[in-house]
C-alpha cells in the first residue's frame, strides 16, 4: 500500500530530526568546560537500525523497512586538558577540561541529516500525488 | 466476450507490484545512513514470469527449477557501484533516480487502468 510508503519516509524523518536535535545539542556544548576528565563533554552521535523482522513488529513498529534510532552514543576522541587556574571549575591543580566536540563535523553532519530529511519529504511528495491520482481513478 | 470477466487485465496485479517496488524504495532511501543495510528491489521480469498461468513445470525429481520459480516474490538485493566503510549499499543518487522511475511506471499502470475504466463506461452507456 501507498499509505506504507508515508509511514517508512515518516520514521525517517524522525530519526534524522534526532541527528539534528543531537548536533545542536553538540554545538550548543562545544564550549562547554569541567573540572574532571570523565566528566567533560563529548559529542554525541545517534546510531540508526533498520526495521526489518518480526521482534520489531511485536516491540510495536508499524512500518517494517523503515528505520529508528537504536542508541546514542557518545564518540571516543580525547578531550582537550588545559591548564586555566583562574576558572571557577578548575581543579585543585588549575586543570580544566574541553569538550571534544569539533565544530567542523558538526557542521556537516548537520547537513548531511538536513539533506537526508529533504529526501525523504520527497518521498512523501511523489507518494502523495500518486495517492491522489489513484483516487481520481474513480472519475475516469 | 472477455472484456467483463477479467475487465482489468494484468495491471490490477500491476499496481501491487508497483506499489511495493515504491515501499521498497522508500525503505532505501529512509535508510540510506543506517549502517550494514543492503538496499533492496524488485525483479518485475520474476514476478512477471511468476504469475505465468502455465510456468514451465518441474515434473520429474531431477529436474532443476528455473531462475523464475526460485525466487517467485522477486525480492534482489541492489548491487552498489562503489562500496561503504559502514557496509551501507544505499546509493543516494541511484536510489532517486529509481524512486522516479517507480512513480512513473505506476502512473503508466494508473493510465492503464483509467483507460479499461473509460472503455467499459462507454461499452455499458452504448456510445
Amino acid at each position: 500500500m501507498l499509505k506504507n510508503v508515508f509511514g517508512i519516509a515518516g520514521t525517517a524523518l524522525n530519526a534524522q530530526t534526532i541527528r539534528l536535535n543531537t548536533t545542536a545539542s553538540n554545538l550548543a556544548n562545544a564550549g562547554s568546560v569541567s573540572g574532571a576528565e570523565e566528566e567533560a563533554y563529548r559529542a554525541k552521535r545517534p546510531v540508526f537500525r533498520a526495521l526489518v523482522d518480526q521482534a520489531d513488529l511485536n516491540a510495536g513498529f508499524q512500518n517494517l523497512g523503515g528505520v529508528k534510532v537504536n542508541e546514542i552514543v557518545d564518540t571516543t576522541d580525547p578531550v582537550r586538558q588545559v591548564h586555566d587556574p583562574g576558572n571557577p571549575e578548575a581543579n585543585e591543580d588549575g586543570f580544566i577540561w574541553l569538550s571534544n566536540v569539533n565544530e567542523v563535523t558538526e557542521m556537516v553532519e548537520m547537513v548531511a541529516a538536513s539533506r537526508s530529511f529533504q529526501n525523504n519529504v520527497e518521498v512523501v511528495n511523489t507518494a502523495k500525488q500518486l495517492m491522489m491520482r489513484t483516487l481520481d481513478i474513480t472519475k475516469a | 466476450m472477455k472484456l467483463f470477466e477479467n475487465p482489468f487485465g494484468i495491471h490490477e496485479q500491476a499496481v501491487a507490484v508497483r506499489n511495493k517496488r515504491m515501499e521498497l524504495i522508500a525503505a532505501n532511501i529512509a535508510n540510506a545512513d543506517t549502517p550494514h543495510f543492503k538496499a533492496r528491489d524488485l525483479d518485475f521480469k520474476k514476478i512477471l514470469a511468476a504469475s505465468d498461468p502455465a510456468p514451465m513445470a518441474a515434473t520429474n525429481a531431477r529436474h532443476f527449477g528455473t531462475g523464475e520459480t526460485e525466487n517467485p516474490n522477486g525480492l534482489v538485493y541492489r548491487v552498489p557501484y562503489n562500496s561503504s566503510v559502514d557496509g551501507n549499499t544505499v546509493e543516494i543518487a541511484v536510489e532517486q533516480a529509481q524512486y522516479g522511475q517507480a512513480a512513473a511506471d505506476y502512473q503508466a499502470t494508473l493510465q492503464f487502468l483509467e483507460n479499461r475504466i473509460s472503455g467499459i463506461r462507454k461499452s455499458l452507456r452504448g456510445e
